[in-house]
């Protein structure tokens, strides 16, 4: 049996500088509406001036590996795409209970003008054509990668192994698959 | 000092954090819920105690209200959904790790089981309405069938303890179901505690008990529910005891969302609509009137069905303050 992918995104700190890019690209690609968003891009500040750090993070759906989102859809409309671990939500069987949106420590979904939720889906159709997701694609510091992390040789299974890297609130228990070098 | 800028705009910011989750109508269902599960445990408990003459108002009257209430609750869920037109998928599937989905199938089995203990009842509960529905249908076009409705009433009646059973059954997960559909919510801190299933079930029975105190006409029935009342309420606040020691004894973001009602934002709408409103007040009037004092008799079980409401919308609101993340 083919091993199932486990998509992730390693995201280099030290590169981002901040740009907003993601988002941009992310929007165009995926025409995201007015006032909502897929991704997003977080500064967080510590310390008191003249002693900073500043920490600089291009943030989305984390496509855990024990994803809460996908366990308490009441229909199945949010699943997991079969093979690998990217969350998907299918529109016609979404009732817009909100369960998704409440089970989610990351607060990466949101409700399309529509009535479904929506959220990242690592750019899915990008992906069946051999390109990466829209965001990682445009980075200009080429601090967004992308790749199977159950890959031992991929670039960011590689880059896992050498550089120290966390996860967003792991302790909420959902394996994320997003990691930030730092 | 941390300060955490989010410059490009998260969806979340249009909603206030992730506090626009779920709004009044939540609450509502499950507060109506809660009550319907309180019936029917109640007026199970009655009929399975076969105490029909002591208990008339639980054993006759009261399981009319479990279908009004719970379609109540349901239109409510149902103005909720956002996605509306896609509300019977549903019933389209059963998902097993889904609470809502185990709710969705448990309101089904609601209906069936308090309409046949509303055909076994309802003669010896609602006499005049009783008379009233039978001339109306003799009268109707529907009239020959009627042997069919008495044929049903007789077979209700026959089986009326078997029906009751399984409405205390489906009464009581009706009932845990409520809390424990916050608690899976491992994302919010302030629900993700497993005792939300016995403190929703024992307020929905205590509103249930209420309503009960409500209908009596009979002294010794009334003074017997609000002695049961009592010990509920007194059963509730310890488990709100145990949830908040639950909370502040676990991890930081648990701890935090105690700190919500101890000393936070929340800390006046917890304590003085949820314990003393809803569950101090209450019992204090209880005590009052089972030693003998004139209450006026709507005060008490009124009081106590505000609290149940209260419960459930400090609860809702609360748990979307709680977060993991600080933005």
């Amino acid at each position: 049996m083919k091993k199932a992918k486990r998509y992730g995104m390693v995201i280099d700190m030290k590169l981002c500088v901040g740009c907003g890019a993601c988002v941009v690209a992310c929007k165009t690609e995926n025409e995201v509406p007015e006032g909502l968003h897929r991704d997003w891009v977080v500064e967080e500040v510590q310390g008191v001036y003249p002693t900073l750090s500043m920490n600089i993070r291009s943030e989305r759906c984390n496509h855990c590996s024990n994803a809460p989102c996908v366990t308490s859809c009441p229909t199945g409309a949010s699943h997991t795409k079969e093979g690998s671990n990217i969350v998907l939500v299918t529109p016609r069987k979404c009732t817009g209970c909100r369960a998704c949106m409440a089970s989610c420590p990351y607060d990466a979904r949101f409700v399309m003008p529509e009535g479904y939720v929506s959220k990242c889906t690592f750019c899915d159709h990008r992906l069946d054509q051999g390109m990466d997701p829209a965001c990682a694609s445009v980075c200009p510091t080429r601090a967004i990668r992308f790749g199977n992390l159950n890959e031992p040789m991929s670039e960011v299974s590689r880059l896992l192994k050498s550089r120290s890297h966390e996860a967003l609130i792991p302790e909420a228990g959902t394996d994320p698959n997003i990691f930030y070098l730092s | 000092m941390t300060e955490i800028a989010i410059t490009t705009g998260k969806h979340a910011h249009e909603a206030g954090a992730s506090i626009g989750i779920w709004g009044w109508e939540i609450p509502v269902y499950l507060f109506l819920g809660g009550v319907t599960a309180g019936i029917m445990v109640v007026a199970a408990i009655a009929i399975l105690q076969g105490r029909d003459k002591k208990w008339p108002a639980a054993a006759n009257k009261l399981i009319l209200w479990a279908p009004v209430l719970i379609s109540a609750g349901m239109a409510a869920l149902f103005l909720d959904l956002s996605h509306k037109l896609y509300v019977w998928n549903f019933y389209l599937t059963f998902q097993i790790t889904s609470p809502m989905s185990w709710g969705a199938w448990i309101l089904v089995l609601v209906y069936p089981l308090t309409f046949l203990l509303i055909l076994a009842t309802f003669k010896k509960g609602y006499p005049d309405w009783y008379a009233k529905g039978e001339s109306w249908i003799k009268a109707s076009p529907l009239g020959p069938y009627i042997k069919w409705l008495y044929k049903a009433i007789q077979l209700a009646e026959k089986y009326k303890k078997i029906i009751a059973g399984a409405t205390l059954s489906v009464g009581v997960l009706l009932g845990i179901y409520t809390g424990i559909l916050l608690s899976s919510f491992g994302a919010r801190p302030f629900w993700n505690s497993a005792i939300l299933g016995p403190l929703f079930l024992i307020s929905g029975a205590s509103t249930g008990t209420a309503l009960v105190v409500l209908m009596a006409r009979d002294h010794g029935e009334r003074s017997f529910f609000t002695r049961a009342d009592l010990g509920l309420i007194a059963t509730e606040l310890f488990i709100l005891a145990l949830f908040l020691i639950g909370l502040a004894s676990s991890s930081q973001q648990h701890i935090e969302a105690a700190k919500l009602v101890l000393g936070g934002t929340l800390t006046p709408a917890f304590w003085i609509a949820i314990v003393f409103i809803g569950l101090m007040l209450p019992a204090f009037f209880e005590i009052l009137e089972l030693k003998g004092r004139e209450i006026p008799k709507y005060v008490p079980p009124v009081l106590v069905l505000t609290g149940g409401l209260f419960l459930r919308i400090v609860f809702v609101y609360a748990g979307q303050v709680s977060a993991w993340a600080a933005y």
